[in-house]
């Protein structure tokens, strides 16, 4: 019966499919960026930022500056000089001299290490809580974040974004409707163009994703070699297996 | 040239002999490998065993590795798995392995276990053989649960408080058994160093024991195979079924080819999609343990979601847990609640076709629904789905005696 076998192939192949398709979705509509760890300047300029803006507050106490400046390339001179400003050691992971104990009185909540931050909230969630800061009179900074509401953070990038408000749009039933990324609109302008930030936060994202998962920049070319020494091997297991059955009917 | 072959020859023979007359080594050899006879029908379904053997030893391997950097301590942990993904060599690929042959083990064990209900391989005179790998089924779980602390994330930690707060629910000792499991009134260090202990001595060793007694199992009654026929019954002159194949070479070159096949899915997953969207590796479990920050979702890791759906679909939490253990214990009834005289779907009547079909579209609505936070609509889908999942089991003595079974033939006929 070859069509029986070949039809439970097909459901095995189905079933497989479909468990792999379900996506994890659920949360709120994100704004969508296209995440490219190929794009070396983008990471070092990502990384720039990064240790301008967030490695004071936050620490990424999992990464080692010499490894970020192995797989980014940049040189440790460069990497001493631009990129390190608590420590003078190329092996030390990134810590921050503020206590969590001074930070809790700061701001309320003691900020959290972002090394794996990009896995847990994705880099879209990210990309989206960098361009929806907006003001608001009643948060204790004085800003409110439409993807994260009432966070304790203040808005670091101000000063290059400039500074937003949420605009109040009556609908026309005159009905409360909830503000979306549309009704944020620039007030004062910042240092840097609308273009201008946008690449800003897609390069400190793409950071934050190598960050997350470093070995990311390599598994995938790896992993073709893999495949393909398993495929060739495939072949031959095929054929000496065809080999040994032919005596079988 | 000759001389030195036949040396080399003579010598291996002699080593082999001298062992032979000290230990069962040609012996064992030929009962589970050269003379172990297989129907040479198997199709497709019968590469699982051998997968699930295969992904055991990657486990127990990569397993081996990764205490040997990972420290169990709730102050420590989640550093130190961060540790071994970025500073220890190639940690990251034994990790990877690890997590993903988590959910392979369950992937590949759903198959196998699939199979039995498609050929009937759990009936007599392989009930033993079933018991045993239901055994091994249920062992598995509770070793995935305790690995599933390890890590230490929010996922990790919730996960753990709900599950091990479910024994609660049981009247009288319920309290007082969750406290004896926790070690502690949540779940705290105590509970990671205990767990650690169960993940990798305790679970590991029951599950290398029952391996052993479930392969005993199986070459004491001999393979099933798709046809349903017993190859016992037409043996030649030697006493060789005629429809048997050895073994070794025909099944072990024929695993080689297939455990390739599988390890491309394998390594396809580990080097491209370690976190699979977030069904292997949850989003939510690279945040810190924190016991004081409830997430808003908690859902265990797909191969537990189909029982945690039956656990929610019952109003009542006792009622819930009492339906959960029953969802997964009651497989080990099938011996017994299967009354037709037939093996293989193949020769079965429709009634256990339509109902087998309803089982597995259940399981995967069920294995869905408990990913997906509570609304009225699923919570009611999940109860119906609940239903035809034990009506699958309970029905079944009703169902497979008036079933219209065609008749079977004498040989296996591929």
């Amino acid at each position: 019966m070859p069509s029986y076998k070949q039809l439970s192939k097909l459901t095995f192949i189905l079933l497989m499919a479909i468990s792999a398709s379900v996506s994890a979705a659920g949360g709120a509509k994100l704004m969508h960026m296209e995440v490219d760890l190929s794009n070396q300047e983008s990471l070092q300029r990502g990384a720039k930022t990064f240790v301008n803006y967030c490695l004071s507050c936050h620490a990424a106490a999992y990464m080692r500056y010499n490894r970020m400046g192995q797989d980014l390339g940049i040189s440790e001179d460069v990497l001493k000089a631009n990129f390190m400003f608590g420590t003078d050691k190329v092996g030390d992971t990134m810590n921050i001299a503020m206590s969590d104990a001074d930070s809790l009185r700061f701001f309320g909540v003691s900020p959290p290490d972002l090394s794996v931050i990009a896995r847990a909230r994705g880099a879209d969630w990210l990309y989206s809580y960098f361009k929806t800061f907006y003001v608001d009179k009643s948060r204790p900074f004085g800003v409110n974040n439409l993807t994260f509401k009432d966070v304790g953070m203040p808005h670091v990038l101000w000063e290059l974004q400039g500074a937003q408000r949420l605009a109040q749009r009556e609908s026309k039933d005159g009905e409360h409707h909830s503000p979306t990324f549309d009704d944020l609109e620039i007030i004062t302008p910042g240092t840097q163009s609308e273009e201008e930030y946008d690449r800003t936060i897609q390069d400190l994202v793409n950071f934050m994703v190598y960050l997350g998962e470093p070995i990311k920049l390599k598994r995938g070319k790896i992993g073709v070699w893999v495949l393909m020494y398993l495929f060739v091997f495939m072949i031959v297991a095929y054929m000496l297996k065809k080999e040994y059955w032919r005596d079988i009917h | 040239m000759a001389n030195i072959e036949k040396n080399i020859i003579d010598g291996l023979t002699g080593l082999r002999d001298w062992v032979d007359d000290r230990f069962p080594l040609m012996q064992n050899w030929n009962e589970h490998l050269a003379k172990y006879y297989a129907p040479k029908n198997f199709n497709f379904w019968y590469y699982f065993g051998g997968f699930a053997l295969l992904v055991f030893a990657i486990q127990i391997l990569t397993g081996i590795w990764l205490t040997m950097n990972y420290k169990p301590s709730a102050a420590e942990a989640f550093a130190s798995v961060e540790y071994i993904m970025r500073d220890v060599s190639w940690g990251w690929l034994i990790r990877y392995m690890h997590s993903t042959g988590a959910s392979a083990f369950f992937i590949v064990i759903y198959l196998h276990m699939f199979r039995a209900l498609l050929y009937g391989s759990y009936k007599k005179p392989r009930e033993l053989l079933w018991l045993s790998g239901m055994g091994l089924y249920l062992v598995l779980m509770a070793e995935a649960f305790f690995g599933y602390l390890l890590p230490w994330g929010q996922m990790s930690y919730w996960g753990a408080q709900v599950i091990i707060s479910l024994f609660g629910a049981l009247p009288f000792i319920g309290d007082t058994l969750s406290l004896w499991i926790r070690g502690d009134f949540v779940v705290s260090d105590v509970t990671l160093n205990r767990f650690f202990s169960l993940h990798v001595i305790a679970f590991p060793l029951l599950i290398f024991g029952l391996i052993g007694a479930h392969i005993l199992a199986l070459h004491e009654v001999g393979s099933n195979n798709p046809d349903g026929v017993e190859i016992k019954k037409n043996k030649n002159a030697e006493g060789i079924p005629v429809d048997g194949i050895p073994f070794h070479p025909y099944y072990t070159v024929k695993d080689i080819f297939g455990a390739t096949v599988f390890l491309i899915f394998f390594f396809g997953v580990v080097f491209f999609v370690p976190e699979m969207n977030g069904y292997f590796l949850e989003h939510a479990n690279f945040i810190p343990a924190n016991p004081l920050k409830t997430p808003e979702h908690i859902a265990p890791v797909w191969y537990f979601t189909p029982f945690y759906a039956i656990l929610r679909a019952v109003p009542d939490q006792l009622g819930g847990v009492i339906a959960m253990g029953l969802a997964t214990n009651i497989f080990l009834l099938l011996p017994w609640l299967d009354r037709s005289p037939v093996k293989s779907t193949r020769y079965r009547g429709w009634n256990f076709r339509c109902a087998l079909t309803l089982f597995v579209i259940s399981f995967f609505v069920l294995g869905w629904l408990g990913m997906q936070p509570v609304t009225p609509l699923f919570t009611w889908m999940a109860r119906f789905f609940s239903l035809v999942y034990f009506a699958f089991f309970l029905l079944m003595p009703f169902y497979t005696a008036i079933d219209n079974d065609k008749s079977v033939p004498d040989r296996v006929k591929d």
